[in-house]
């Protein structure tokens, strides 16, 4: 075959082709706009086309409406909230006022930096304590005494392993709350994928697990708890109280996983079953392998909707993780609204609330990460 | 044995109200190096014969031969352009036409893959626009591109299912130029439906006129004896022309509803 990669003269072939463009970079207010509704970030467009001056009093207005509204609405919750907490109360408690709460949050704040600064003192004195014997080994190397040197060596060994051994504390147990529901959502994803894909090929599979499937999604995270609990127990070893890879960190995973796999699972077999037509002719009429098919033409035009999948389990996962932190004792969100409810006092109400507003955060940044990834995937269908 | 063969191709539906005869006895040979343009009304059954040739829909009678063997399926020994471009838009148009020739030229290596790639790309005009994807490309272009995976292939047969339909008269002729140079270099051996009597006089050697449905066949055969490399304008200038556009008009418009009696 003739290898020549000299375009044809013809000037009919060439009057679709590229159009000159000027190189220089300018601010485009629309496309930068266009980015941010992308990521998720709408609130920033209008904010990004009054910098390019595109229709600047429309823009005004948009910002001040989307600043405005939802603190409108926030002030309405807080005015609700102060209601709640003047009139409802019992014998030993009461609804804690918004005013309350803050200042709860700053105990928190301050509880939470007096532990990491015992935290640092703690391993400053170890070091010192760790040069100390280091020096002393020397010196009885020096002096000959080997055997003298060797015990303090190891002295110095068992000082420089130990960990500081302090409370947890609030952020420590959102970052174990985070972690746990990571664990059991990248578990889910690495069930659920697989067997989606398996659903939406083969008709076969559809038929034996869509009964199962309609059976086990609905069960509740608490009954799913038991279960759980029995195979953790079984399969994985008790680990040190240092380590942050405790059993019951795998138990409320586990019972994420069982509750947050169900919606990709959904979609990634919808996904593929709703494939193009189009799109695997041109596999057929390329005769692509199995595999390649697989990876080049019914992953890539599933993606979407497996996004959109995944991004509907994480939020379930972070919903289901508080009740399984709760039943299983891991040391995360669940634990610490469940030992605040244990005291029982109107200050820990107040952390409770607290607790509240981080797990709607957190769950608000998660879908949002997901939304942009499921962006990211999402193609532009062709029009034609 | 000819290169190409349909013999007593048939096509029959089962629907709810018995069996559809849709294509009937379609015999049909076709020289090495040959061009065929099949022209019919709309719903005659022409994409019906193409995609059984394609092996992307089911032979209910008869065969079809391609250089001595019967075809079973489909493959890439056949290029297929269809009226929409079917482009995958999760990958760009250099990817697209990657895609055909790692299966075709899986003993290359990748360089030399990617070169077939690029002088597909670049003999129909996107050098320039390889890299973007179908979503960023004009109707046109992504014809081209459906043109430039097709030819790629080197395939032993080119089947083109009205790959202009859509576009408009301006792009549509560029395109007809894009094929037709294209198709002087390799000579491939081709099938294209259109329902377009000028493009089927431009492009091709032989024009299949095929009858009304249902049970649709072959009507009547006009060779087109222009010389080729062909230049539109000069043989819209010859009377010839007129003799073949006013022979397949009239076809179209008085015969095409005429099956005549089966030979053979
Ligand atoms: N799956 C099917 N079942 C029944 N009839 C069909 C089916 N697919 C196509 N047909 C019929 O076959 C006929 C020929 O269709 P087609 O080959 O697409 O026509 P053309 O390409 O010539 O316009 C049409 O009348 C259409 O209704
Ligand atoms: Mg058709």
């Amino acid at each position: 075959m003739a290898m020549n990669t000299a375009t044809t003269a013809n000037p009919a072939t060439s009057l679709e082709g590229e159009k000159p463009s000027g190189k220089k970079w300018r601010y485009n207010p629309h496309k930068v706009a266009h980015t941010l509704e992308k990521l998720g970030l709408g609130y920033f467009s209008p904010i990004a086309r009054l910098i390019g001056r595109d229709e600047p009093a429309k823009q005004v207005r948009a910002i001040a409406q989307n600043t405005f509204l939802p603190l409108l609405a926030f002030a309405v919750l807080l005015l609700g909230w102060q209601v709640c907490a003047n009139t409802v109360a019992t014998d030993s408690q009461k609804i804690p006022s918004p005013a309350e709460t803050w200042s709860a949050w700053q105990d928190m704040l301050a509880f939470s930096a007096a532990e990491r600064a015992k935290e640092a003192a703690y391993y400053q004195s170890q070091g010192e304590r760790v040069a100390r014997f280091e020096a002393m080994a020397l010196q009885a190397h020096e002096a000959g005494n080997t055997q003298r040197a060797q015990a303090i060596e190891k002295r110095m060994a068992s000082e420089s392993t130990k960990v500081y051994q302090g409370t947890t504390t609030f952020f420590d147990q959102i970052g174990i709350s985070i972690l746990t529901v990571l664990v059991g959502f990248i578990l889910a994803t690495l069930v659920a994928i697989p067997l989606g894909i398996l659903c939406g090929l083969s008709p076969a599979v559809n038929t034996a697990l869509n009964p199962l499937i309609q059976l086990l999604k609905p069960v509740s995270p608490l009954a799913w708890f038991p279960i759980v609990f029995v195979f953790t127990t079984w399969g994985i070893d008790q680990a040190p109280a240092s380590s942050i890879w405790q059993r019951a960190l795998f138990t409320s995973a586990g019972v994420v996983t069982l509750c947050s796999l169900w919606p990709t699972l959904a979609n990634t077999a919808v996904g593929v079953a709703a494939i193009d037509k189009d799109h695997l002719n041109v596999a057929k009429a390329l005769k692509l392998g199995w595999f390649k098919r697989l990876w080049k033409i019914v992953l890539p035009s599933s993606l979407p909707l497996i996004f959109t999948g995944l991004r509907v389990s994480i939020g379930v996962g972070w919903m289901v993780l508080v009740a399984a932190d709760m039943m299983s004792q891991n040391q995360g969100l669940g634990k610490f609204v469940w030992d605040m409810y244990q005291n029982g006092d109107t200050a820990s109400t107040a952390q409770i609330i607290i607790a509240v507003f981080f797990i709607g955060g957190i769950g608000f940044l998660l879908d949002r990460i997901m939304l942009v990834c499921q962006r990211l995937v999402t193609f532009e269908e062709q029009t034609v | 044995m000819a290169y190409f063969e349909c013999i007593h191709l048939g096509k029959t539906y089962k629907t709810p109200t018995g069996n559809a005869v849709i294509v009937q006895d379609f015999n049909l040979t076709i020289e090495k190096g040959e061009f065929v343009c099949i022209i019919g009304h709309s719903g005659c059954g022409k994409s019906t014969v193409l995609s059984m040739v394609a092996g992307l829909n089911d032979i209910s009678d008869g065969t079809v031969v391609l250089g001595e063997r019967e075809i079973n399926g489909a493959g890439p020994d056949r290029g297929v352009v269809f009226q929409a471009p079917c482009l995958l838009p999760w990958m760009t148009a250099f990817d697209n036409v990657m895609l055909g020739v790692d299966q075709v030229y899986y003993h290359a290596t990748r360089e030399e893959r990617r070169q077939i790639a690029n002088y597909y790309l670049a003999m129909v005009g996107l050098a320039g626009s390889m890299h973007k994807r179908p979503a960023e490309l004009s109707g046109g272009m992504r014809q081209r591109v459906g043109l430039a995976r097709a030819f790629a292939l080197s395939p032993r047969m080119l089947l083109l299912d009205e790959p202009f339909g859509m576009l408009d008269k301006l792009t549509k002729f560029e395109l007809q130029q894009v094929l037709l140079d294209l198709w002087n270099r390799e000579r491939l051996t081709a099938m294209m439906v259109t329902h377009d009597v000028d493009e089927a006089i431009y492009l091709a050697d032989r024009i299949i006129m095929m009858t009304n449905g249902p049970a649709a066949g072959i009507g009547d055969i006009l060779s087109i004896k222009f010389e080729r490399p062909r230049d539109r304008s000069e043989i819209m200038n010859t009377e010839l022309y007129y003799e073949y556009r006013d022979h397949l008009i009239h076809f179209l418009e008085e015969r095409a509803s005429v099956r005549p009696a089966l030979a053979g």
